[in-house]
């Protein structure tokens, strides 16, 4: 019995194994550090949360990038703003209910004043915001986008290998 | 080549979109004549014994601004009496966010009893002059001579998740300097808000 308990907590610990992801949570230095990582992959690193309008818009494409340059070096992150206390009532939720497959993480640090500048010089703080990088690029918008926009971004800066 | 010349006009585009005009410290803001929920249009210059504002562009919908609403409702309170008091405008486009229409935000300050006016930035006219760009976004104003002057932009606090874990409080700093006739030590910070929402064209 005891095995069995364990061996379900184990299965249930393990990313992906359960119907929706359980995001990790990061202060911004750990989050710095994979914004700060430079290689052949593209990472496109969504600023986002539940309650933001334009961003639940543009969900869908985030989620599209994903699964149309699965076989490239494309790796998109989805940084979530939702407050620590809404990630059980409302994060999660969404996540299982439209069954986003990129890795989702909460960004909590709430003196972003701190971090802003950090992300780029050119983000006021306002939601959404998208940031893509590999080791030969980086560029930052503080606006929505449409499918195409992205595609474009990330096909003109891809690392072939 | 192509790929250069596409990097350098989306890296252009970029700046466009961020270099979206607005005030910086010292400028001088203009005046404006915007509608309050108690029906009545209200400017700056209805205020002549005030030493200066705290204009917060702020709306019903955001989490953020709803995070901060006692706290606007504590810096009124406190600073109205000292000559610096609270002018809140909602800026968003009703059409795109329908909780921040008008009769919305009439509702909203009655059930929290704003002691500040809260004005609509009909038209989304008055936004932009300023460049704000989030909910919520803070400017003071500093008279001097006879126009005002923009003397901080940014942030209340540095904890918008919890206001008992605030460790600076920076809008009551900048208060505090210009009340003692000084610059504030700091003038400009950033946090972390809802996109002000405007009809896409």
């Amino acid at each position: 019995m005891k095995t069995l308990v364990i061996l379900s907590v184990l299965l249930f610990s393990i990313p992906g194994f359960t119907s929706g992801q359980n995001p990790e949570v990061l202060n911004f230095s750990q989050l710095e550090q994979r914004l700060n990582l430079r290689n052949d992959t593209t990472y496109v690193v969504n600023f986002w949360a539940t309650w933001c309008v334009p961003c639940i818009k543009e969900m869908p494409y985030f989620q599209q990038i994903h699964n149309n340059f699965s076989g490239k070096k494309v790796k998109v992150l989805l940084v979530s703003l939702d407050f620590v206390k809404q990630i059980e009532s409302r994060l999660i939720p969404f996540i299982e209910k439209n069954k986003l497959t990129p890795e989702v993480v909460v960004l909590n640090d709430p003196d972003a004043n701190s971090w802003i500048n950090k992300v780029s010089a050119d983000w006021s703080g306002a939601l959404p915001a998208t940031l893509f990088f590999n080791r030969n690029f980086r560029a930052f918008y503080e606006k929505s986008f449409e499918y195409e926009e992205l595609e474009t971004i990330i096909n003109l800066n891809l690392i072939h290998p | 080549m192509k790929k250069t010349v596409l990097t350098f006009v989306f890296s252009a585009l970029a700046l466009l979109f961020v270099s979206a005009q607005g005030y910086q410290i010292g400028d001088r803001a203009e005046e404006f004549r915007l509608k309050n929920v108690d029906g009545n249009f209200v400017t700056m210059g209805d205020f002549p014994q005030a030493k200066g504002f705290i204009v917060i562009f702020t709306c019903n919908h955001c989490p953020f601004s709803v995070a901060y609403e006692d706290r606007i409702i504590e810096l009124d309170l406190k600073y109205k009496e000292l000559g610096y008091p609270v002018i809140a405008i909602n800026p968003n486009d009703p059409a795109v966010v329908p909780a921040d229409g008008f009769e919305e935000m009439k509702k909203r300050a009655a059930e929290k009893e704003f002691t500040f006016p809260y004005l609509f930035d009909e038209g989304q006219k008055v936004f932009p002059v300023y460049g704000a760009t989030r909910t919520p976004h803070v400017f003071i104003l500093n008279k001097d001579n006879a126009a005002y002057r923009v003397a901080y932009i940014g942030a209340i606090d540095d904890n918008s998740q919890d206001a008992s874990a605030v460790k600076e409080k920076y809008v009551e700093n900048a208060i505090k300097a210009l009340l003692k006739g000084e610059k504030p030590a700091i003038e400009q910070t950033k946090a972390v808000g809802c996109g002000i929402k405007v009809a896409s064209k």
